[in-house]
């Protein structure tokens, strides 16, 4: 195991940027962390933590140097591998029909550094579901394509974190060229580093790095377990799917339907949901067509529109339709759970509506039908 | 996984780019129903099975799934038979010989209707459900003789009208079909019938959803095995491909699972409603 200090953070995003990629790291920007091109440390959010509960967000200063002292980012890899608007197909008017015209692959692959294990378990879920079935999303294909991921460990979890319930970690656990584990202490700031690929290894040799000591190693898995041990939120996944399908006539519903404002924002945030519609658009001399794939969601009143009306009208069929479709058919269409526990949804939810308190609403409502648990109450 | 372990083949054509099409023949069949016969502009013709959907496109105003409603035979153009209930539909039935459309497909699940070879076999159809039905229609027609018997139910809304009116008089003229209309009291004369045999007996239903669920009631509830009672659903196939979400109900992806579904397959889907 190697080590590396600050500096050759700098190295590594130069090294990659040589390489031909476009390296994507966090950055604060309008009071969040998002992602976002960067070109080395000074564009990372050094000393910024976070405060998440639900529907509550806020950057807070850390007092101290960490480069990656917060929790989930406003949104995971998503919107770079697939972004909210995409081109599919230009489709021009000629005088024997059409000519179709696909846009090319983007030339540079992408490079993240920064990337949780919640973000690596959301990328997983979408290769499984965008590139791993009888159709591929072609777009999605193109552009995860030759990704390079520095992951990165979650030092301070916040308080709608629950990736340890969902099977996660802290600590990256896989799909990862390269994790770090960053180290503030009196031994200095520090990097520990973990090689997950080949690739990995030979922009690793190009980087100053030194041999861990056995101190460090220690420190990681001390920093590791406490962070473990101090998720925000948990959820009892014990038979959930079954339990979600089975509590579809539940009063609950209604309960969870009297706070929601089908704004979408869970759907928009959430990243592994994948829902799109695509939208053709012409220009005013009715001779091109655009052909693009635009992020949809569930809670979208349009959105289960068939000639003669919608499918799910009322707001409670959309909102069980997405926390149904999160923690029980995903597992079904795809053998995956839909939620890597992120929080996300929970932090960024106006009406402060919580998945994790639903479901165990929804246990409740199911183990004694005269109970329903008055979600509403418990928003901070 | 690795990072890099995802092979995805990025150099065909995607499966959102739909294939221009011609339109070599129009029949209005209704005064909102047309059917467009179509060959491609270049290449073969797309291989499908029965039951199956594309999803048309016409030029500057959208695409939507329709299914197949002809075409099997080799050198037979495509077939689609689109009622005029929205901006693309209307556009699709507005067009005219030599036109060019998009067509992208096929897709979904099919009839499999020869699995009732040797037994019984009923098309149940509720207006423009027809469509779907007759390339298995066709199917038997050609194969009559593998069959015990076929029955045809077929009803439509008040003033919808009636489709292909001249070949259902051909079917049970000329290949010994029993066709009633109205599937209500159709169904009722089929499981009232001495001879009605619910183990021999194949269904294939399209319709709307309350006509094809009280049918597959009543063939179940008088023994028929659900799993030989096939709907084809209707819902917001966007894509067709089963990656752009919108036709999902519960687990099951419409326009890859479906839309033909056997019945056991649809009761825990159909028991909630808004589902």
């Amino acid at each position: 195991m190697r080590t590396m200090g600050l500096a050759a953070i700098d190295e590594l995003v130069a090294v990659l940027d040589g390489a031909g990629y476009e390296v994507f790291g966090p950055r604060v920007r309008d009071g969040a962390i998002v992602l976002a091109p960067i070109s080395g440390v000074a564009d990372l959010p050094r000393g910024v933590g976070d405060e998440q509960d639900a529907a509550r967000y806020r950057l807070r200063d850390r007092g101290d140097d960490r480069l990656f002292g917060y929790a989930a980012a406003a949104q995971g890899l998503k919107p770079v591998l697939f972004p909210s608007d995409e081109l599919l197909v230009r489709i021009r008017k000629t005088p024997i029909g059409f000519d179709l015209e696909e846009p090319e692959a983007p030339a540079r692959p992408r490079a993240f550094l920064g990337a949780r294990d919640c973000d690596l378990r959301a990328l997983a879920v979408h290769d499984t579901v965008l590139s791993s079935r009888e159709f591929a999303d072609k777009s999605y294909g193109q552009r995860r394509d030759g990704v390079f991921v520095v992951a990165v460990s979650c030092a301070d979890p916040c308080g709608t974190c629950f990736c340890v319930s969902q099977g996660g970690s802290p600590k990256p656990g896989d799909g990862y060229d390269l994790a770090l584990t960053e180290l503030v202490d009196d031994a200095g700031h520090r990097f520990v580093v973990e090689v997950g690929s080949e690739r990995g290894a030979e922009v690793l040799a190009q980087v100053t790095t030194a041999e861990a000591a056995e101190s460090d190693l220690a420190a990681v898995d001390a920093q590791v377990a406490e962070a473990t041990a101090s998720m925000g939120r948990t959820l009892d996944t014990e038979g959930l799917p079954e339990l979600m399908f089975a509590a579809a006539d539940s009063p609950h519903w209604d309960t969870v339907a009297a706070r929601c404002l089908a704004c979408t924002n869970c759907t928009l945030v959430c990243p592994t949901c994948f829902c799109t519609s695509v939208e053709d658009s012409t220009d005013l001399s009715m001779s091109t067509t655009e052909r693009h794939r635009v992020w949809d969601s569930c809670f979208g009143a349009r959105f289960s529109y068939i000639h003669g009306g919608v499918v799910r009208a009322s707001g409670k069929s959309r909102y069980r339709q997405w926390i149904t479709h999160k923690l029980a058919g995903y597992q079904q269409q795809f053998g995956l759970s839909g939620c890597v526990g992120c929080g996300r949804c929970i932090t960024w939810c106006p009406a402060a509506i919580d998945i994790t308190a639903e479901a165990a609403a929804l246990r409740a409502s199911l183990a004694d039908p005269e109970t329903d648990l008055e979600t509403a109450g418990e928003a901070r | 996984m690795t990072a890099t372990d995802v092979a995805a083949d990025v150099t065909a054509p995607g499966p959102m780019t739909p294939r221009p099409y011609r339109v070599v023949a129009r029949r209005q069949d209704t005064h909102d129903t047309a059917t467009l016969d179509l060959i491609p502009l270049y290449g073969e013709q797309a291989h499908w099975r029965s039951g199956q959907f594309m999803m048309l496109y016409a030029f500057g105003v959208g695409e939507i799934a329709v299914s197949i409603s002809g075409g099997a035979l080799p050198g037979e153009p495509l077939r689609h038979t689109i009622r005029d209930v929205g901006a693309v539909s209307h556009a699709l039935t507005q067009t005219k010989v030599g036109d060019v459309i998009g067509v992208r497909g096929p897709f979904g699940t099919s009839w499999d209707a020869m699995d009732a070879v040797g037994g019984d076999l009923m098309f149940i159809a509720g207006g423009i459900g027809l469509a779907p039905l007759r390339p298995s229609i066709l199917e038997a027609v050609r194969r009559r003789g593998e069959f015990r018997r076929v029955i045809l139910l077929y009803g439509s809304r008040p003033g919808e009208g009636f489709l292909f009116t001249d070949e259902i008089e051909e079917w049970e003229r000329l290949h010994g079909f029993t066709v009633h209309q109205g599937v209500r009291a159709g169904l009722a004369d089929v499981v009232n019938d001495p001879s009605f045999d619910p183990a021999m007996l194949l269904t294939l239903a399209c319709g709307p959803d309350i006509m094809m669920e009280v049918a597959a009631k009543t063939l179940t509830d008088r023994a028929v095995p659900p799993q030989k009672v096939r709907l084809s659903l209707e819902r917001s196939m966007h894509c067709g491909i089963g990656l752009c979400g919108h036709c999902q109900l519960r687990e099951a992806f419409m326009c890859v699972d479906g839309p033909v579904f056997s019945y056991d397959q649809l009761v825990p889907l159909l028991a909630t409603e808004e589902l």
